[in-house]
């Protein structure tokens, strides 16, 4: 057996571009199954962990009030306090679709809403300066508000200058009490996660002229108990509007698994298109072999004249192709790792080869050698000493 | 005193070439003892390397019975005729048969390797056998280095390696100067004396003369048997 190994390496050595070309078939087959599950699972990690900082454990839900059936935010407050061993916070959300003012300056992108005091939990936000809207601010309807690092930054300069001051939303003039942590690290623009504007819903509410609420936000203890709770919460609704169209809960983990399904799928289809080209260079693998049988027919004979019996010839062949191939897949993860770094780099991902791309391709190009390798190295195996001899 | 080491009895081998029957060898008998130095001659197409392949267990006969120390080769699988001729035969080739990416040891080791010798008293035996033949100092050297003189020596070694009952030399010195020739016939001599038995194939009657018994093969019958003095009267 080691002996065979030996064997399989000299004849590799020994015909070193041959070997070469060959194994490139499977160098390249190995490194782009490994490039693209490798990308494919580090894109999808990076999908996943963007869409669970927008709260993997939120429950969103959207009811249409109409006069005959409605749900109150008293309805949905005793709900949501019946069922506190499963949900963590709630809020009800009411957008305000208005510009904010200081002085001369206005922002237009700015997202104004009316939350409650438990929506920086949800949000799993902190405060740069001052305090939290409060549970008082909202039964009194202060004219409170808490502010995005974005919004302090661009009209007062900073968190510290802005608390204390008043902004002006929708025409009423707001007293600013906090200001959150800024969140996106990267870039403070129009429109984004620090461009924000909270204050109490009672005020949203007469704001907006709308007395019923129409978009609540949970959030729940267990991820795993998303599925009961979503069904929970839609029970609750059917009890009052006996429509379903009239609500809709989403539940956000349900849509990241739908995600991680989808990139998967995606996944094994690329990976399916390298495994075509493993083939390929299996059959390349298998070509050689049968040339190499040919050319050494006589090597053959001789050996058999020596009393090496089949099974010998036969496991030297199959060694042979399976070391090739195995030396193949080697160097092909290399140049897969390697590659899949650099592109990684290129597009901005922290791309690293995962084990599992690794194992299976190393382990499909040695079967490849041995599945293969088997066909010449029966022939080989089987010819007749006598021919082998004979032949030149 | 002498022990028959094969025994051939109406041994028949026979090829289909069309329609046509070919007999490559035709009712042959033969019986030789140890210690024999033994000439197949015949002209090409005579059916002497029919037979040398039956002797060798390289082929098996259409009819007849092979008994090769004391075994009935006739009844053989595959692995078995390998097993024979891993050992109790040496083989001798015209075109040496060296493994060209082998240095000299590993060429003369391979029997042994087949046979599952372990490595330590693997290498020990080979080089015994390459000093033999002289060539003790070369076993790093690739048989394309060596002269065919040397190369022959070589494969000599290899067939020696194994301690075999029988050495079968298929026109050992057909692709040899004369000179060389002499030498490894001397070494056959040299052999056989030391109590190995040779069977050298030839058609070349001044080589059959070195032998110590004659067999000649005509169209697939021996024509003759006798010792090497009635040959040399014949001629």
């Amino acid at each position: 057996m080691l002996q065979s190994f030996k064997l399989a390496l000299k004849s590799i050595q020994s015909n070193k571009m041959r070997s070469f070309l060959t194994m490139l078939g499977i160098i390249i087959g190995v490194a782009s199954v490994i490039i693209l599950v490798s990308l494919v699972n580090s894109y999808m990690s990076y999908m996943t962990e963007s869409f669970a900082s927008l709260g993997t454990n939120q429950i969103n839900v959207n009811v249409t009030n109409i006069s005959s059936r409605s749900v109150s935010v008293d309805q949905m407050y005793e709900f949501y306090e019946e069922h506190t061993d499963m949900f963590d916070n709630m809020t009800p959300m009411v957008q305000v679709g208005t510009t904010v003012k200081h002085g001369s300056d206005t922002m237009s992108a700015t997202s104004v809403a009316g939350v409650s005091e438990e929506y920086l939990d949800i949000k799993a936000y902190e405060l740069e300066q001052g305090r939290n809207i409060q549970y008082s601010d909202i039964v009194s309807r202060q004219k409170v508000c808490v502010i995005g690092y974005y919004v302090a930054h661009e009209l007062y300069g900073s968190p510290e200058k802005a608390v204390d001051e008043t902004l002006k939303i929708g025409g009423y003039a707001f007293r600013i009490v906090g200001v959150v942590k800024r969140q996106d690290e990267e870039e403070l623009e129009d429109g984004g996660t620090d461009d924000f504007v909270w204050m109490p819903y009672s005020c949203a509410v007469k704001m907006a002229r709308n007395a019923n609420i129409g978009s609540y936000t949970f959030t729940i203890m267990d991820l795993s108990s998303a599925g009961d709770a979503t069904e929970l919460i839609e029970n609750f609704l059917y009890e009052i509007f006996k429509n379903d169209d009239l609500y809709r809960v989403t539940a956000m983990s349900e849509m990241l698994d739908s995600l991680n399904s989808m990139i998967t799928m995606v996944s094994a289809g690329l990976g399916g298109i390298a495994g075509i080209s493993l083939l390929v260079a299996g059959v390349g693998v298998m070509n050689i072999m049968l040339v190499s049988v040919t050319e050494r027919t006589r090597e053959i004979g001789i050996r058999k004249a020596l009393g090496a019996k089949k099974s010998v010839i036969l496991q030297q062949f199959v060694i042979e192709a399976a070391v090739q191939s195995a030396l193949g897949g080697i160097l092909g993860i290399l140049l897969g790792s390697v590659a899949t770094e650099a592109v990684g780099a290129l597009a901005g991902l922290d791309a690293k080869p995962t084990p599992g791309a690794i194992l299976i391709s190393f382990s499909v190009s040695v079967a490849i050698g041995l599945f293969f390798g088997y066909a010449p190295a029966r022939r080989a195996a089987g010819l007749n000493p006598i021919d082998a001899l004979r032949s030149e | 005193m002498a022990e028959p080491l094969i025994q051939l009895s109406h041994i028949y081998k026979i090829y289909m070439m069309g329609d046509e029957e070919v007999r490559a060898n035709d009712d042959i008998s033969l019986t030789i003892d140890r210690g024999e130095f033994v000439a197949i001659v015949g002209k090409s197409g005579s059916g002497k390397s029919t037979l040398m392949n039956i002797i060798g267990a390289l082929d098996v006969a259409t009819d007849g019975e092979y008994i090769l120390g004391g075994e009935d080769v006739g009844e053989m699988s595959d692995n078995q005729l390998a097993e024979i001729r891993n050992k109790m035969i040496g083989f001798v080739f015209q075109q040496y048969n060296l493994l060209p990416k082998l240095n000299l040891l590993e060429n003369v080791e391979l029997p042994l390797l087949y046979a599952g010798v372990g490595t330590a008293e693997r290498r020990e035996r080979a080089m015994q056998s390459l000093e033999r033949v002289g060539l003790a100092e070369k076993w790093k050297n690739l048989p394309n280095q060596l002269s065919g003189g040397q190369q022959q020596r070589v494969s000599i070694a290899r067939a020696l390696a194994g301690n075999p009952s029988l050495i079968l030399a298929d026109e050992p010195t057909g692709a040899l100067d004369s000179r060389t020739s002499r030498e490894v016939l001397d070494f056959f001599k040299k052999l056989n004396d030391e109590g190995n038995t040779i069977i050298i194939i030839t058609h070349d009657n001044s080589i059959a003369l070195e032998a110590r018994r004659v067999v000649r093969i005509h169209d697939g019958k021996i024509n003759f048997d006798g010792d090497v003095k009635d040959y040399a009267a014949i001629l």
